[in-house]
């Protein structure tokens, strides 16, 4: 009896996986970007925001969360698959009050980065313009919920590392919202502090050390000159080699 | 205040409108009412677009402020950013730049007010100064100017976009860079970028030179009529250094009379609050600035290039003194007020600024690496003043404990120009259109007379040979009578 082989083809490739790995986690180890948002190496896969899904064998699927399992036939990267995540990307922009020419987050931004990769150039849809309010009231830290994108990032964070509970998610449908964790509901009442791992894993401009800002200057900032796919795939080989990221 | 803002009846009078005005940053319109005998008895220019900064400023972090501000412009951001995070050092507590920050601030200033004259002369103003302003309109742009005037126009654009260079290099980007923090600089020069600017300032200021020489020129072939085109006395205000010199980036408030009396100097700018005071009328968007203690009548002023060059007791450069000394001999001690007399005092400053660049650029402490101040006692409230390009700029700020905005005044300096702007035009209409025949030559020169301000009525396009014009000829009763019109493609129709 032959020995089945733990791989499985993505875009035509071959790609080897460790029994338990996903289909993201896979393609990354073997240098291949699949676009994502939500995933984060140090995090349990969550699959809310879509962006990695491919097809396996015939079905749609998020990456981030499918098993990767011999005889899988995954499809990635194409014409279809990317414009269907340039659709998902836009109904973020419109969803949101992402204004990245005054954002501090600029360049450093995954949702930015995300966008330039997949050549998002409009919203096509109409901006919702949400009245959603900036809380300042955290000493060192600055809430700006008009560039959340609900991925739950700072919830797990604060959660499963910081054993805090400080963000949860609140609401339905299109009013679902992230809500502080005090009796005021403002992050200064909270037990938030900036050395969480809650303030360090947002990817776009929602949670900011307060007054550091545009300290990095045009040209040093992470995708001036790398891709989002180059940054994710260095991001992912330290974490496996267990470096801080 | 000219007779001229408010007709005493509007019966049996017709309504010619310049709507838009063009080849100026924004979108205004001017509107005069005339006789049956084309006389003008009333001239107004109206700025009829709103942008609400001061109001979606509000409610954001301090430290966001100098870079969503200069989205205000696409011509000076510079100026806004500057002058918000002069503001916003106060705020944060830094109180003393390193003389590094100070000067790549400084740097980055003088690039973008060489850049900003450069394309308002050689772009926006030229076509009317040298090819005339009732030449054949289609061809009254840039591009003609380089048709008929190739060296010229090489010049100019060279000129911007070494200005463009320096604000690169300083800021990240050409337009709306992110080099100024509160408390500094986010960015060093580097001795390679400082050697790339070394190459070409000799020849930047040689052609700033020659560009003062050919204002000076056009001026000497019809005294009589560049001179005096739009004429009329005002009072003048701009920063000026302890030491009375022309000083751009900081500095305090002076002001001088018509006649060059001191009226104040040496203010805070912190005190701008109790110096002026701003009236709205219902039909402009733009509000009027004026001195206080003089009133709205008397308390008008100008600002922006002929009105600080005429303030100051000095230019610090020497070139441009030399000039600044030229232009004010035929006033023979007293200041001059020709609206023309902008393009000659923009082109002395382009100079000054060259010649300030390749100082800076000279100084050992631009390539320094400490660039930020040392952090002191925070404030909640604070004012940033700068002299843009064209005139005084007043940033206000008041933030509260949770670091976030919540007052914010902005007074641009094309609000400072309104009601001098305003009797510009109101002197040209007297004199060139009062009682002739309206002819498209005849209302450039309404416009002739607002670009001399280069007026920045927002951030707008300003695309060449694409501004639409349409001006409409009513009756008393409201009835068109004729309509001139110039389409997108900038053919006359």
């Amino acid at each position: 009896m032959s020995e089945i082989l733990a791989q499985f083809m993505l875009d035509g490739h071959r790609i080897a996986f460790e029994p338990g790995q996903t289909i993201l986690q896979a393609a990354l180890a073997a240098g291949i970007y699949i676009p994502h948002l939500c995933a984060h190496p140090e995090f349990t896969p969550h699959g809310s925001c879509k962006l990695c899904t491919v097809m396996v064998n015939g079905r749609n699927g998020s990456a981030c969360t499918i098993k990767a399992m011999p005889g899988q036939d995954v499809l990635s990267d194409n014409p279809d698959l990317n414009s269907r995540r340039r659709t998902l990307l836009q109904m973020l922009f419109a969803e949101g009050n992402h204004f990245c020419p005054g954002c501090e987050k600029s360049g450093n931004c995954q949702l930015q980065a995300l966008a330039y990769d997949l050549e998002m150039f409009d919203p096509h849809f109409a901006q919702f313009f949400p009245a959603r309010e900036a809380d300042g009231t955290h000493p060192e830290a600055f809430l700006d919920f008009n560039r959340c994108i609900m991925c739950e990032l700072c919830v797990r964070a604060s959660r499963d590392v910081d054993g805090k509970n400080v963000f949860a998610i609140a609401g339905r449908g299109r009013d679902t919202h992230i809500i502080v964790n005090s009796p005021s509901g403002k992050l200064g009442d909270s037990a938030f502090s900036i050395h969480d791992k809650a303030a360090q894993v947002c990817p776009v401009g929602a949670i900011l050390p307060k007054e550091v800002g545009f300290v990095r200057p045009i040209g040093e900032r992470l995708y001036d000159h790398d891709t989002i796919a180059e940054v994710a795939l260095r991001e992912e080989a330290g974490a496996r080699s267990g470096e801080v990221t | 205040m000219s007779a001229l803002e408010t007709a005493d009846t509007k019966q049996n009078l017709r309504r010619v409108a310049i709507d838009p005005v063009t080849r100026v940053e924004g979108h205004g319109k001017v509107t005069i009412l005339l006789d049956d005998n084309n006389r003008v008895h009333q001239v107004r220019l109206h700025i009829v677009e709103f942008r609400g900064f001061e109001a979606f400023i509000e409610g954001r972090p301090f430290w966001e402020v100098p870079v969503v501000v200069q989205r205000l412009c696409g011509i000076c951001p510079v100026s806004h950013h500057l002058a918000a995070v002069k503001a916003m050092d106060h705020i944060a507590g830094y109180h003393r730049l390193t003389p590094t920050a100070e000067k790549l601030r400084r740097l980055m200033h003088y690039g973008q007010i060489l850049q900003s004259h450069a394309v308002h002369f050689f772009h926006l103003a030229s076509p009317d100064l040298l090819l005339g302003f009732d030449s054949e309109p289609t061809r009254r742009n840039i591009v003609g100017v380089a048709a008929q005037f190739p060296e010229i126009a090489r010049q100019g654009v060279l000129l911007r976009k070494y200005g463009q260079e320096i604000i690169r290099h300083t800021s990240g980007k050409r337009i709306h860079g992110t080099g100024a923090i509160p408390g500094g600089v986010n960015k060093t020069l580097t001795t390679a970028e400082r050697e790339e600017l070394r190459l070409d300032i000799d020849t930047m200021i040689g052609w700033a030179r020659d560009a003062v020489g050919l204002v000076e020129q056009l001026h000497a072939t019809r005294p009589d009529f560049y001179d005096v085109f739009g004429e009329f006395p005002s009072n003048m205000m701009g920063l000026a250094a302890p030491n009375g010199a022309l000083e751009l980036y900081d500095g305090a408030l002076r002001a001088r009379d018509a006649s060059g009396a001191m009226i104040f100097d040496q203010v805070p700018c912190s005190d701008y609050d109790s110096l002026l005071q701003e009236e709205v009328k219902p039909w402009t968007y733009m509000k009027f600035p004026h001195i206080r203690s003089l009133g709205a009548e008397a308390g008008w002023y100008k600002v922006g290039p002929l009105a600080r060059i005429q303030t100051c007791d000095f230019i610090p450069t020497p070139l441009a003194e030399e000039e600044r000394k030229k232009f004010m001999a035929p006033g023979g001690g007293k200041p001059r007020h020709g609206t023309l007399l902008f393009h000659w005092a923009r082109m002395i400053e382009a100079l000054h600024a060259a010649e300030t660049i390749r100082d800076l650029l000279d100084d050992p402490d631009i390539v320094g690496t400490d660039l930020m101040g040392e952090k002191g006692e925070r404030h909640l409230e604070a004012v940033g003043v700068i002299e843009a390009p064209r005139g005084t700029l007043f940033h206000h700020y008041r933030v509260g404990a949770d670091d976030l905005v919540s007052y914010c005044n902005l007074i641009v300096s094309t609000t400072n120009n309104n009601q001098a702007m305003n009797e510009a035009i109101r002197s040209v209409a007297k004199d060139h259109l009062s009682g002739h025949e309206v002819t498209e030559g005849l209302l450039n020169h309404i416009e002739v007379a607002i670009r001399a301000y280069d007026p920045c009525l927002s951030c707008a396009t300003h695309a060449i040979g694409q501004m639409p014009l349409q001006v409409d000829l009513v009756d008393a009763s409201g009835a068109l009578v004729g309509r001139r019109r110039k389409n997108f493609s900038g053919d006359a129709a």
